[in-house]
């Protein structure tokens, strides 16, 4: 297959799947006889609508190439540290570091990936801002617990911005045999965290009993976890044609990805309830903000990014 | 117009702006709006919070010591944000007041800063007597508290760049009228309104 049929493959089969769950949905709004049950239908197809416009929005941006897709995740580094900041306290001395994180980090990040310049990339924020936030933020002279406000901002710069923007870094890895196809392997990324999601949710909607962590996120069922995320390990494996890895290779890279997401959407969840809130946004309809949609993939895409550069690097 | 619809682009972009209404409004009537004022931004937030039909009576009231320090600023605030402006430090003799008091008898609905300058914390300190005046003079205009919540994080009192941080605009019911209450309970009473908005 060529590059282009893989790609038609991928957005022709999320278009039918798409097209089933809308059907599905409509037909599930007219049967719902319960208020609850009406409220948890109207909230899938809130997510369904949602799905269809998160598709168009990739499918758009890969026709731009690949610049327009670094660009895009700029974007949902800016819209996800958004959220983060607005709901972690800051005061007037965090102001300058602030304003370094949103202004001067997220494009210098994500310029260093249009760039290609991978050594930098990785230091920028682990070294660099790490080092350099604090500093900027000491020169406002507020001492008021400083350390827990400047970690607050370091561990937002970490998540939103560092964590986020491996993702389209995965287009300026050097793979094996794989030249020029990199972005069906950021969309295999995306794909296999956000359907395990979805498979996790609908496992533990049917069959959900025994909750995996209920003072932390009261949706999350063992049912759920095992079921859906082995699904999604699955079909994750199923789609090796559109990476570098053969089937076993896939099935296992799917499970680490699926493994990470998991562990990601537990840790966010954490964070939100120690910040008190039940949604981080409200930009995405029927998800919440765009953080409640990126949870999985902060923890994902940086160990799938170092996985595959380590194991299939030319 | 398009000024107005500018500024609103950009400020959606990077504060959100979401109004929340403590009811639905009946914006047939003439309304002063009066709020906290903790950035520059905020007469722009609270009209971007207002439904497009509602923008185009509102007259926001602001200081021409700032507004129309420059050509720019002048130009910005009274073609784009139709604004009307007020001298802080009137010679003697004469009412700060008085060009509200025209818009206000001319049907206009304006926006009403009652602490007369921006304050540092979220929270309003205390209320100059021009909202009492306003309440006295107009009876029969709604008096309707807003709490801008979040910008004086985004923008804080000395900063000169907005940092994208969501805010909201918290607009509650009109004020009660009770009749004969004297200055210091009803500005009291004010404040509180919008300090009872805060989350």
């Amino acid at each position: 297959m060529t590059l282009q049929d893989k790609f038609m493959w991928f957005f022709g089969a999320i278009a039918c799947l798409l097209v089933i769950a809308s059907v599905v949905g409509r037909v599930l709004a007219r049967r719902a006889t319960s208020e609850s049950a009406s409220a948890t239908i109207l909230n899938l197809n809130q997510r369904v609508n949602a799905w269809w416009g998160m598709v168009v929005v990739f499918f758009v941006s890969y026709q731009l190439g690949g610049n327009a897709t670094v660009v895009l995740f700029s974007f949902i580094s800016l819209f996800a540290l958004r959220e983060f900041i607005t709901l972690t306290p800051t005061r007037r001395g965090d102001h300058n570091a602030l304003f370094s994180a949103f202004f001067i980090l997220i494009p210098l990040q994500y310029l260093l990936i249009g760039d290609h310049w991978y050594s930098m990339f990785t230091l920028l924020i682990p070294v660099y801002a790490f080092l350099l936030l604090p500093a900027v933020a000491v020169l406002s002279q507020d001492t008021d617990a400083f350390m827990e406000r400047i970690a607050k901002i370091q561990w937002g710069v970490m998540i939103c911005i560092y964590c986020i923007s491996h993702a389209p870094a995965l287009l300026l890895l050097d793979l094996e045999g794989f030249k020029g196809q990199n972005a069906l392997l950021l969309f295999y990324l995306m794909f296999v965290v956000q359907i395990s999601d979805v498979l996790q949710y609908v496992f533990g909607k049917l069959w959900g009993k025994r909750k995996v962590a209920p003072l932390v996120s009261p949706s999350k069922t063992v049912e759920g976890l095992v079921g859906g995320g082995l699904a999604a390990t699955l079909v994750g494996g199923c789609m090796y044609w559109m990476t570098p890895f053969n089937f076993w290779q896939s099935l296992l890279m799917s499970l680490v990805i699926v493994v990470m997401g998991f562990l990601g959407g537990l840790v966010m969840s954490a964070i939100k309830r120690s910040l008190s809130a039940k949604d981080w946004g409200t930009m995405i309809k029927g998800h919440g903000g765009m953080l409640d949609r990126m949870d999985s993939v902060c923890f994902a895409a940086p160990i799938f990014f170092h996985l595959t550069r380590y194991f299939f690097s030319a | 117009m398009w000024i107005s619809n500018a500024l609103i682009a950009v400020l959606r972009l990077l504060i959100g702006v979401t109004a929340r209404w403590e009811s639905p409004p009946d914006l047939s009537r003439q309304r002063i709006y009066f709020a906290n004022h903790t950035s520059h931004m905020d007469t722009l937030a609270i009209i971007a919070a207002l439904p497009p039909e509602a923008r185009i009576n509102v007259k926001p009231v602001a200081a021409a010591d700032y507004w129309g320090k420059n050509r720019f600023l002048s130009y910005v605030s009274q073609k784009g944000l139709n604004a009307v402006l007020i001298e802080r430090n009137p010679s003697a003799g004469s009412n700060v007041l008085e060009p509200i008091f025209d818009v206000v008898k001319a049907g206009h609905s304006i926006i009403f800063f009652p602490e007369g300058t921006r304050s540092a914390q979220a929270l309003p300190g205390e209320f100059k007597s021009g909202l009492y005046r306003l309440g006295q003079q107009f009876s029969e205009v709604d008096l309707v508290p807003v709490y801008l919540e979040n910008l004086h994080r985004s923008m804080p009192k000395g900063k000169h760049v907005p940092l994208p941080i969501l805010c909201t605009i918290r607009i509650g019911n009109p004020l009660e009228k009770i009749g004969g209450e004297e200055k210091q309970a009803f500005l009291i009473r004010a404040r509180e309104a919008i300090v009872r908005l805060s989350p």
